[in-house]
């Protein structure tokens, strides 16, 4: 079946595109990126009779000038992929602001019909269209439809393929700007038909779109053609000029309030009849008064934010013991028929435990998505970002920002690759920079049995205050350096906080579970497939080189003395020489030798090699600190849950002083995100660069903070 | 007839907007919201912290910051 057109669904934030989408085209559809950017692109396919049509939902805007990533991903798909015709979804009780973008297409001269959607929610509402009416006016189709019931969707799919069939060429639309304007939008449009006069774009649009000072189109018309940039340049110049003197605001001003003119205009013409007052509370400003209410609102908030996070953690739990208990079984069948050697090692800590690794987090960041899936849905996130923005904005973040904060493990013990993730609903850029570079700096789950276990052992009778006080100085420290980044390397304006506070409304179903399966397969497939690779790399350095022969000789001729002798704690000597090899192993490897290399810096921190390796060893999953310090202390492997006779150990090594314990717990809370972290912030932030910062950047921050902690600390205990 | 700022404004009072001074990605997100000259708002309320401030224009509630508020004039009933 070939496809017969391609047809892009654009609207309004909250329109009820996606539901649309999703209506239209069911299971059809997958889910992208466009190229270089980190913004989803979907498309599916609608079926009518013998055709085919390729949908693809554009993210939402507001209007036809780019300033996010979203709008501009939107136009550049409008102007270079040339849909067949725009599906302008549009929220009928909220008509005079929608067709604000529905008259920029119509300016852009595509082919546009109006699915004039939550119908029933207007009338509810006492608000009534007269859509045939509006469709003359306009001059394009208009469907009333209901995108979560299906109601009308064939209806809007039949008017929009009768409109491509026609084949009538759609004139682009010609508002009045007034007399300025509209002069200097002619002598701008005869100077790019003499210039270009085969271009993309219609003349009076990009005429319109250079005196709205559109980056995009500015630099367009500079690469194109510089003496006709300069020429345009002139004449915008003298018309701004000309405008701020005789009426004190700028041609931008003059567009917009134009086409909002034009947009009251038409309205006027007894499209809209209210049959109630509008000044009427409607459920959603009930709602608002309680929840967003100055008392009960941060109140209802917190509880909201504990519920996300008991759901995602909690309710994970069991398939991911599952998961475990699989792969474990699995180990332990590779464990009974493979040969001992390097490839049953690689098998087993190599691939095995790092599939097991990148499955482990699916279904948490499945829950944690459908959690926020609900929040955001529903219309809840808008308002927390709504009551936090004052704090958060402090700190150059965004009021949104709480969310991977909290899920990353602000509430100790959650997970910073479902936190990360979480940021995908920041729309503000450089806010959701920030967020996801210090959002790892909060306590997740794997840093907690690194932090029970040094505290259990030098700091046991205040357990409870410290481990309070390491949850603060994660939230002042992500804040903290939140600001550092906003200030230096993410520097510029807070992004504006001109939000809509869309109207309460029940999740879809359908919405909820096709939105969550999306994007943890995306995990699963893009993130996994690297987190694979460098959990064998991984392994590897802490594998490599081996013991030379005459060493392993060494132990087994210890082994066999043993043995031979039969002593009664023969069992008891023969793990302690085990041990020693494991150590002795690991010292040898490349991961001991970078950690014995490193001593001479780290020692001022504290740390001798074994913590060094231990620490290498957390940018697999920190919890592997514990075990690999168990490792290196020759324990054996050391059991996460079960650290009290490790703790004894530490305690009792003379070098390991309560300096060295806080020094680690700084760095801890601080150092390099573990790999599948850093992959995940390398995906979110659309390149590499960011996740190499987060390791440098938060590296070189936790050694500066666990030097200071070192060196204060061992001060205070001399002094004692 | 009075004309003041949108951040003097008090919960559930009402006003026309008379003009919107910012320029650059402000000015341009502001007017695409339909915050343009003409355009009748009412205060909806303030964040617990008293910023942002909550509006209700032409059906739909808006939020936005105080001292971008700031660059908006409103013509109220006294």
């Amino acid at each position: 079946m070939s496809v017969t057109a391609t047809i892009a669904l654009a609207g309004n934030p909250n329109s009820g595109k996606t539901t649309l989408f999703n209506a239209l085209t069911g299971a059809r559809q997958h889910v992208g990126n466009y190229p270089g950017v980190t913004v989803e692109r979907k498309e599916g396919s609608y079926i009518e009779g013998e055709e085919t049509f390729n949908l693809i939902d554009l993210p939402g805007m507001y209007s036809l000038t780019p300033y996010s990533l979203e709008e501009t991903v939107a136009r550049d798909f409008l102007i270079q992929e040339k849909p067949a015709a725009i599906v302008n979804i549009v929220d009928a009780a909220n008509l005079e602001r929608n067709l604000y973008l529905t008259v920029q297409f119509m300016e852009l001269g595509v082919p546009v019909s109006i699915a004039l959607n939550m119908i029933d929610a207007a009338q509810k509402r006492g608000i009534e269209i007269n859509a045939k009416k509006l469709s003359k006016l306009l001059g394009v189709p208009v469907v009333p439809t209901v995108a979560r019931s299906g109601q009308g969707k064939s209806e809007i799919m039949k008017a929009t393929n009768k409109l491509i069939k026609s084949g009538l060429k759609t004139d682009p639309l010609i508002i009045s700007y007034g007399e300025d304007i509209d002069q200097t939008l002619s002598e701008m449009e005869d100077e790019i038909s003499a210039a270009m006069p085969e271009s993309n774009y219609p003349t009076r649009w990009l005429a319109l779109k250079f005196l709205e000072k559109d980056e995009q189109i500015l630099d367009f018309c500079k690469n194109e053609n510089s003496d006709l940039f300069a020429k345009l340049e002139t004449i915008a110049y003298r018309v701004g000029r000309h405008i701020a003197t005789t009426m004190a605001t700028c041609p931008e001003a003059i567009i917009a309030d134009h086409r909002y003119g034009y947009i009251k205009a038409l309205l006027k013409q007894d499209i809209v009849t209210l049959h109630q007052d509008q000044d009427r509370q409607f459920i959603t400003d009930r709602i608002d008064q309680v929840v967003t209410n100055r008392f009960a609102g941060p109140l209802i908030m917190i509880a909201v934010i504990m519920a996300l996070y008991q759901f995602t953690f909690t309710y994970s739990e069991l398939p991911v013991v599952w998961l475990e208990n699989f792969f474990g079984w699995l180990g332990g069948v590779a464990e009974v028929n493979l040969a001992d050697g390097l490839l049953k090692s690689l098998i087993i800590s190599g691939i095995i435990d790092g599939v097991g690794g990148v499955l482990g987090f699916a279904p948490i960041i499945m829950f944690m998505f459908f959690g926020i899936a609900i929040l955001e849905d529903s219309g809840y996130l808008a308002r927390v970002a709504f009551m936090l923005d004052r704090v958060f904005r402090t700190f150059g973040l965004h009021g949104a920002s709480v969310m991977p904060f909290i899920v990353s493990g602000g509430i100790a013990g959650g997970c910073a690759v479902p936190g990360v993730m979480a940021a995908r609903t920041l729309r503000s850029p450089r806010e959701r920079l920030a967020t996801l570079l210090t959002a790892p700096f909060m306590n997740c789950g794997a840093k907690l049995p690194v932090f029970a276990l040094l505290v259990g052992a030098f700091f046991s009778e205040n357990e409870a205050r410290v481990m309070l006080i390491i949850t603060f100085i994660a939230w002042a420290g992500a804040l903290l350096s939140a600001k550092l980044l906003r200030s230096t390397v993410i520097k510029g304006e807070s992004t504006p906080f001109v939000m809509e506070l869309p109207p309460y409304r029940l999740p879809t179903f359908r919405g909820l579970i096709i939105h969550t399966w999306e994007r943890t397969w995306q995990y699963v497939k893009k993130a996994g497939t690297v987190i694979l690779g460098i959990s064998i790399l991984l392994w590897a350095a802490m594998t490599f080189p081996g013991l030379p022969e005459t060493q392993q000789q060494a132990f087994e001729q210890q082994r066999a003395a043993v043995t031979a002798a039969a002593a009664q704690d023969m069992k008891d000597q023969l793990a302690a020489i085990d041990g020693k090899e494991a150590e002795t192993a690991l010292k040898h490897s490349i991961a001991g030798r970078v950690g014995t290399a490193m001593e001479s810096v780290s020692q001022l921190a504290g740390f001798d090699w074994r913590t060094n390796i231990a620490v290498l060893g957390g940018f697999a999953a920190k919890e592997v600190v514990v075990s690999t310090l168990g490792t290196a202390y020759s324990l054996g492997e050391v059991d996460v849950e079960e650290t009290g006779s490790l703790g004894e150990t530490l305690a009792n090594d003379p070098t390991f002083t309560p300096a060295v314990a806080l020094s680690l717990i700084m760095f801890t809370i601080f150092y390099a995100p573990c790999f599948v972290t850093v992959v995940c912030i390398s995906r979110e932030a659309g390149s590499w660069k960011w996740g190499a910062f987060s390791i440098i950047f938060n590296t070189a921050l936790a050694f500066g903070l666990s030097v200071l902690v070192y060196q204060i600390g061992s001060i205070g205990i001399f002094g004692a | 007839m009075l004309k003041l700022n949108m951040r003097q404004m008090k919960e559930n009072q009402s006003g026309v907007i008379s003009a919107v001074r910012a320029g650059g990605e402000l000015g341009k997100r502001i007017r695409d919201m339909g915050l343009v000259p003409g355009t009748e708002i009412k205060i909806k309320g303030r964040a617990p912290l008293y910023d942002p401030v909550a509006i209700r224009l032409m059906g739909f509630t808006l939020t936005l910051r105080n001292n971008e508020a700031d660059y908006i004039d409103v013509t109220v009933e006294d």
